[in-house]
């Protein structure tokens, strides 16, 4: 079961998310995502997946998503906690690179 | 025709939330195997992305629909060698798939959706999918031999 919890820091959304991200699942991480960026127009929101120990394609769409509409909007998406097997399945989509990663939270929300 | 030692069977309804269920005892299989741990995540990132695809374009997104899984150890000619390896078949009733509809997208394409099928090739050796007797059928292969090197060494 995934879990979606939000943090408010000025003009920064966090979003900590535990459980797997599957097809069950990833429409509650999409919709949190567009909900921030494209409902709220939060200048960044940060996604914090220390407690994410698996996604699948449908998991790696929702975030391309979020970056898109992120894009659009002109606000940030940046990723941080990210285990190996979230940035295995990245490296295998190609798509790491185009993601904003941070190290650490403090690094994600620094100014 | 040898068919390898059966392990494990499995026969599921097409609701994404058995896919967790899935994960847990595959990865388990898999460990018990002697697969490495990143190849216990491939493992069980093809099965729940070919599993994925049948709930989603097999079956439309109806749940309670028939799946089953079959989990065998076999032994598969590689350079000229014999060597173990796991085969995992999946069956549905579901709907003969246009596998243009599989294809996938681009990598360098920037946009969500498309990617299952990649994983499934990326992550497996053998990723074979045929239509008979009004069922789907995708058959994967994942050579033991990383990690029968491994306990060896």
């Amino acid at each position: 079961m995934l879990k979606i919890s939000v943090r408010h820091l000025e003009k920064t959304t966090i979003l900590d998310v535990s459980g797997d991200i599957d097809l069950a699942s990833s429409p509650e991480l999409r919709k949190a995502l567009l909900r921030e960026l494209r409902e709220l127009r939060t200048p960044r929101v940060v996604l914090n997946l220390n407690e994410v120990r698996y996604t699948d394609s449908s998991g790696v769409a929702s975030l391309v998503e979020g970056l898109k509409a992120s894009r659009d909007v002109g606000s940030r998406l940046v990723l941080f906690g990210l285990s190996s097997a979230v940035r295995e399945v990245l490296q295998l989509s190609k798509l790491l690179r185009i993601f904003e990663i941070a190290d650490s939270e403090e690094q994600a929300v620094a100014p | 025709m040898n068919q390898g030692s059966l392990l494990l069977k499995m026969e599921l309804r097409s609701n994404p939330e058995t896919l967790c269920v899935v994960r847990n005892t595959l990865a388990e299989l898999a460990q018990t195997l002697g697969f490495p741990e990143a190849e216990c995540r491939a493992v069980v990132l093809a099965v729940d992305e070919a599993l994925t695809n049948i709930i989603r374009h097999a079956y439309q997104g109806r749940t309670e629909q028939p799946i089953e899984a079959t989990f065998r150890r076999i032994r598969v000619a590689r350079d000229g060698l014999e060597q173990p390896a796991l085969e995992i078949v999946l069956e549905d009733r579901g709907v003969n798939v246009d596998r243009e509809k599989l294809c996938g997208r681009k990598l360098e394409d920037v946009k969500p959706g498309g990617l299952g099928l990649h994983f499934m090739r990326e992550s497996m050796d053998t990723v074979e999918f045929r239509r008979r007797w009004g069922r789907n059928q995708v058959r994967m292969v994942k050579l033991l031999q990383a990690a029968e090197t491994a306990k060896g060494s």
